[in-house]
């Protein structure tokens, strides 16, 4: 359980975060969105007890990261957005050095290096120097050296930054089969990630939370219209005409090729009403569906709209 | 402690991994030899002369001819040298970004200062240890007295303590390895020389700068006294720069 508290942080005069509050439960999974200098890392290492708060608390299990934080840097895992690797070590002994330090002992140690350099798929690499390795291995080592120590909670900031689509898919796997047995807070610039892996979404903005929600209630809440998406096969100037006649709907907008997106009023259930125009008219009707909302258009509905009212 | 340990160890295999160490072990190892070789070249010189001429009363001691001279210049090598070894303790966990590593473990921070300090003077006792080769040479060809060459060297290890002490600060004021050498080796010199001020300060204030100054306290461990007041002089000295070290890490956070 993570319990944070009116979360303040200053760096000299200028305020990265302020004023956060919000609760991560146990075995959750929360992404935390925000474009470049939300302050989506300041309060990352404001929870793994790197830097101290202005002000405001955290509380990780019941301690507090002020005054128990050698508590809290046992439970935690972190990976920081540059991983912590030094270059001139083996993958081995840079995970025996990290689970040493983060105070396993004996044998203990050795299995929880190898467990980790399987789970990480690090075997054929184990041996190497980690400044020779790709960047999608240093990240994978990275994230193997937030786990060693079997911590109960990860902090992850941006773990599939800088790789290739299928590294992504992988590491994305790997944290899908973490958060089964783990809390796990992890920040991503990539939105689709977010949907995939996290139950809930904290959106930061400008050092301040945007929204806090699942990714359903978010949706919801956010959709003022439903959209949908209709195909037709035959060439017909009238389909427009003849939609935008319907008393629901707001807007019509023509794609490429017959294609027509639809902005109507929320629950207008105007399916079978298009259904039935396309038959009667012959459009040859190829296609109608619902769009749900991205969470890209979500992000965007929020850091934007926000913009707009300062502005 | 365990922690500190662990973090020494890493840093050690780092050294020992790491070409600066064997080139920085090798031109120390070479001049100091040369020193060596060419004091004792001189004191050979010497006791032939003595021996030609029979002078009397003339005390030729290896102890005092050879070792004492020898260690003297050792320090000065140190002086220019041990900035080089203890540059990167802070400076590259900061700028390759591991310190975080660190800082989100359980450990203290005394302990990753303290882990830092013991691997920096390891490295120094081993360059020193190698470098011992010239004394064995001197036992095995002469009788000098072991006590001083024992509290000579022990005078020794603890003026680079002071050194490392000062690396391992400057080292946490900058993510720049040349500018925290730079800074050790000024603030270093600068303790040393500063000494030489004690004739034009006067009485008072030239004795407190006869004091403070490094290579003052080292003479009498050469000769073989081991007093108090140097050694409170020397840990002190240590404890007060790894205390700043502590000062300067612990703020940095809350910047």
């Amino acid at each position: 359980m993570i319990e944070v508290e009116n979360l303040t942080k200053h760096y000299g005069p200028r305020r990265a975060i302020n004023n956060l509050t919000f609760q991560v439960a146990q075995g959750e999974v929360v992404g935390f969105l925000g474009p470049n200098g939300a302050g989506k890392s300041t309060t990352m290492n404001i929870l793994s007890c790197i830097l101290p708060a202005s002000s405001g608390t955290v509380r990780i299990q019941g301690y507090d990261t002020f005054e128990h934080s050698l508590e809290i840097r046992k439970m935690i895992g972190y990976l920081p957005e540059t991983p912590p690797l030094y270059p001139d070590m083996s993958v081995r002994d840079y995970l025996m050095f990290a689970a040493r330090v983060r105070g396993m002992t004996g044998k203990r140690t050795g299995n929880a290096v190898e467990k980790v350099i399987g789970s990480c798929s690090l075997t054929d690499v184990s041996h190497r120097i980690i400044g020779r390795l790709s960047k999608g291995y240093q990240q994978r080592v990275g994230l193997a050296q937030a786990m060693v120590h079997d911590p109960d909670i990860l902090i992850l900031d941006e773990p599939t930054i800088g790789l290739d689509p299928i590294q992504i898919i992988e590491i994305r796997k790997l944290i899908q089969e973490l958060a089964a047995s783990h809390t796990i807070i992890l920040s991503s610039h990539i939105l689709p990630e977010i949907t995939q892996i996290c139950q809930r979404v904290i959106i930061i903005n400008e050092g301040e939370i945007a929204a806090v929600d699942s990714l359903e209630g978010l949706t919801a809440s956010l959709r003022k219209s439903e959209r949908l998406s209709l195909t037709v096969r035959n060439e017909a100037k009238q389909v427009e005409e003849k939609l935008n006649s319907l008393e629901q709907v707001l807007s019509v907008l023509p794609g490429e090729k017959n294609q027509f997106l639809l902005e109507c009023e929320l629950n207008s259930n105007l399916q079978d009403e298009i259904a039935r125009l396309a038959l009667e008219n012959q459009w040859g009707l190829v296609e109608l569906k619902p769009l749900s909302l991205t969470l890209e258009d979500i992000f965007l509905k929020l850091t934007i709209e926000e913009k707009d009212v300062q502005a | 402690m365990r922690s500190a340990w662990i973090i020494a160890k890493r840093d050690l295999g780092s050294f020992f991994n790491s070409p600066i160490f064997y080139v920085v072990t090798t031109v120390f190892l070479i001049i100091y030899s040369f020193i060596f070789f060419n004091i004792l070249n001189f004191f050979s010189f010497q006791s032939f002369q003595a021996g030609q001429l029979q002078a009397m009363g003339i005390n030729l001691n290896l102890n005092e001819m050879v070792i004492e001279p020898s260690l003297q210049n050792m320090s000065v090598i140190l002086l220019m040298i041990i900035p080089i070894i203890t540059m990167r303790s802070f400076a590259d966990e900061k700028k390759m970004k591991t310190f975080r590593l660190l800082l989100s473990s359980p450990v203290h921070l005394r302990e990753i200062i303290l882990g830092k300090f013991l691997a920096c003077m390891i490295v120094v006792a081993v360059m020193i240890l190698i470098s011992s080769y010239s004394v064995g040479f001197l036992f095995l060809l002469g009788e000098p007295e072991p006590g001083p060459v024992i509290t000579g060297y022990l005078g020794v290890l603890l003026m680079a303590g002071c050194f490392v002490s000062v690396g391992i600060f400057a080292s946490s004021l900058t993510d720049n390895q040349i500018i925290a050498a730079v800074l050790t080796f000024g603030f270093s010199l600068f303790m040393w020389v500063i000494g030489w001020g004690a004739q034009a300060a006067g009485s008072t204030t030239g004795q407190v700068l006869q004091y403070i100054s490094i290579v003052d306290h080292l003479e009498r461990f050469l000769k073989g006294l081991v007093n108090t007041s140097d050694l409170v002089y020397y840990l002190s000295f240590i404890l007060f720069n790894l205390f700043l070290c502590h000062r300067v890490l612990d703020s940095n956070r809350w910047r």
